[in-house]
């Protein structure tokens, strides 16, 4: 019996891990559809950011309480992972606390602190689903997360709450255990025979490991991934001061050969396409911010556009890259290779209205906790509005044509930049 | 006042030790002009020899890129880096943080490198090298203000401490906003906003950051930007029509307290 329950154990594994990391793949597929840019340099300082941004969590310090109670989901989330250890190796070959024997004294001290961390956990959860139920945290209720996005965030928590009852009580149904939170436990389980306990903790084992399977596998779909792209896209965060753009080389030879004639190449290659209309136009970065993003709306709570009621939502922004993102995805998978479907990133998902009203005041990436930076994006699209199609309210026109002309964003006489200094 | 040129300069055969990036809002628009005289007379005072470029500056072209006019930017950096480099210039001092953050971040990947500091950097120098001397009977003594941070200077190249050391120098009590430093709420002008209108909204961004002002009850606004400074002080003129909290750059503070 218990080699059979082994043996399915096993084949369960293997599928969860094998559909895991099928879809990771797809992922990293998907991030590199993006523009090439390279991020290798200065690997000092990009391992800091991972201590320090990812693993550390300094952004979410910026709140002390929330910082906490999303530390003890973290820190749960790890620490607990260990025990699976020991569960996936008492699945596979049918033992019982397999490690018990070898760690002595160390083990019940080892689950006891797992069971105080599950406990953490899920009270911390309990916490969470009321700031986006009850307490209703204005950026946790905010129509960019209409549908599924709220119901994703909900979901996990419940998830985590069930797996964390699911643990405890397999602890609790434990005959020869006796742990500090599953003790609680105990008393309502007296009046039930050897068989039945063990039934039920067998149930609790069963469902709390293909659970977690199910949860990994939930995981590629939900804002959840960030627990895992956190890392990489805090090593590849921009190590340059925020208010440095981007600059467009394609452009600068151009206006350099315009001005040198002498100096241009006479097999100059047509130029690139001129900022972004679609997902594939992005760096391969700001498609890994689009992955990473966990909806948490810091960015959105702090963008003055936002908060003053314009259209812009910068976690919208990422979210309709992901989502575009996904769709060309999946639009490769079907067809071998991306089939044009007559959509973009650019008015199909985000409009030229939200993007008009972003003062690039960087709030909304100073504010990630996990180094996203929407405003790259906007940027992007907003070059492909200017440059490919032309289009610009008539006052940025006219600022356009004063810089041309007069040297400077308003019409005065070049003439007169010096006329202040014979003022009195 | 007397200012010279680069061109003068290069004609008598001297240099400057500083080139003055006065900006299109500092040369052109009346509000900033007197933030450029307030510096400029600063700058005489601690007896620093400076140069502007006069009708020899052209926009850097912040605007435009931001925009999405990546055309115009590298045109103007272009001709900016040109003028620039034919000049051998060193050394940049800027009153305005978005042409500080163009010449400082952006111009050195087309070949234009300057070491480029914001006024208020400059005017920490100042004092804390004794050029220039806080009168102990200065005006503003005893009064509160309030430091309202330019993206651009801030979030954009993390300088928060150096407007605040130059106010401090004044005896000043110093009242920070709800948001302030990285979390200091923009004044809505950036990102080529202060050149068109807003987009559709419930509030402007503008009137939101006067209200946080207004909040702290300072006696003064002080602005390190004039773009923040136009906006600022709109802002405050629709929500406090009765008390006037006057916006001033920390130039123009700096400019009356001294010796």
């Amino acid at each position: 019996m218990e080699f059979i329950s082994g043996i399915v154990f096993s084949i369960l594994s293997v599928i969860a891990f094998y559909i895991f990391a099928k879809k990771l793949l797809t992922i990293k597929r998907n991030i590199h559809l993006g523009r090439p840019v390279e991020l290798n340099d200065q690997p000092i300082a990009r391992w800091k950011n991972v201590f320090l941004l990812a693993l550390g969590q300094k952004k979410m310090f910026r709140n002390i309480p929330v910082a906490l109670l999303h530390l003890i989901l973290y820190v749960g989330f790890i620490i607990i992972n260990i025990e699976l250890l020991e569960i996936i190796i008492d699945g596979i070959f049918g033992t019982h606390r397999f490690f018990m024997p070898y760690l002595g004294v160390l083990y019940p001290i080892l689950i006891n602190s797992f069971e105080v961390l599950a406990f953490l956990v899920f009270v911390a959860c309990l916490f969470f689903l009321s700031r986006r139920n009850i307490i209703h945290v204005k950026r946790l209720i905010s129509n960019d997360l209409t549908g599924w996005p709220k119901t994703d965030a909900n979901l996990i928590l419940v998830i985590e709450i069930v797996l964390m009852g699911l643990f405890l009580t397999m602890n609790a149904s434990d005959p020869s255990a006796n742990f500090i939170i599953s003790s609680w436990i105990k008393p309502a389980l007296s009046n039930l025979n050897e068989h039945q306990l063990h039934t039920i903790e067998q149930t609790a084992w069963w469902i709390h490991i293909l659970g977690i399977y199910a949860f990994m596998n939930y995981l590629p779909y939900s804002k959840h991934l960030h627990i895992i792209l956190a890392f990489p896209n805090a090593y590849y965060a921009s190590l340059e001061p925020k208010g440095k753009m981007h600059n467009m080389v394609a452009v600068q030879n151009e206006v350099l050969y315009a001005m040198q004639p002498e100096l241009a190449p006479t097999n100059a290659a047509p130029p690139e396409k001129f900022g972004a209309k679609d997902v594939m136009d992005l760096s391969w970065k700001n498609l890994m911010d689009a992955y990473s993003c966990t909806e948490c709306g810091r960015c959105s709570a702090a963008c003055p556009a936002n908060s003053t009621g314009k259209l812009l939502s910068p976690r919208k922004i990422m979210m309709d890259t992901r989502d575009r993102l996904e769709t060309v995805g999946k639009n490769i998978d079907a067809n071998g290779q991306f089939v044009d479907d007559g959509k973009s990133l650019l008015n199909d998902h985000i409009t030229i209205e939200e993007l008009r009203a972003c003062t690039t005041c960087n709030a909304c990436v100073e504010e990630c906790p996990v180094s996203i930076s929407p405003m790259d994006i906007i940027i992007e699209l907003r070059r492909s509005l200017i440059m490919e199609d032309s289009n610009a309210p008539s006052e940025w026109n006219g600022m356009f044509s004063n810089i041309e002309n007069n040297f400077a964003p308003w019409k005065f006489a070049p003439d007169d930049r010096d006329a202040w200094t014979k003022q009195s | 006042m007397k200012v010279s040129t680069m061109a003068e300069m290069m004609a008598a055969g001297t240099k400057p030790e500083v080139l003055f990036w006065v900006g299109c809002a500092g040369s052109f628009d009346q509000r900033a002009q007197k933030i450029t005289k307030a510096f400029a007379t600063i700058l005489d005072k601690a007896g620093v020899v400076y140069a502007i470029l006069g009708k020899e500056e052209a926009c850097t072209g912040d605007p435009a890129r931001r925009a999405g006019n990546e055309f115009m930017f590298q045109m103007m950096a272009y001709q900016n880096i040109q003028v620039m480099n034919a000049y051998e210039i060193k050394k940049i001092v800027t009153t305005c943080p978005h042409c500080f953050n163009t010449l400082k971040n952006e111009y050195p990947a087309l070949g234009g490198n300057y070491d480029v500091i914001h006024h208020t950097q400059f005017l920490q120098e100042l004092i804390e090298n004794g050029k220039i001397k806080i009168s102990d009977s200065n005006e503003w003594k005893g009064k509160t203000i309030t430091y309202h941070d330019s993206c651009y200077l801030g979030r954009a190249n993390d300088i928060y401490e150096a407007p605040r050391k130059v106010l401090e120098s004044l005896d000043v009590e110093l009242k920070e906003m709800r948001r302030c430093k990285s979390k200091g709420l923009c004044c809505g002008a950036g990102g080529a906003q202060m050149f068109k209108e807003e987009e559709k909204g419930t509030s402007r961004v503008n009137m939101e950051r006067a209200d946080e002002a207004i909040e702290t009850k300072a006696d003064f606004v002080a602005s390190a930007c004039p773009f923040c400074n136009t906006m600022m002080t709109d802002g405050i003129k629709n929500r406090d029509a009765e008390v006037k909290t006057e916006v001033l750059d920390i130039a123009e503070i700096i400019a009356k307290a001294i010796q």
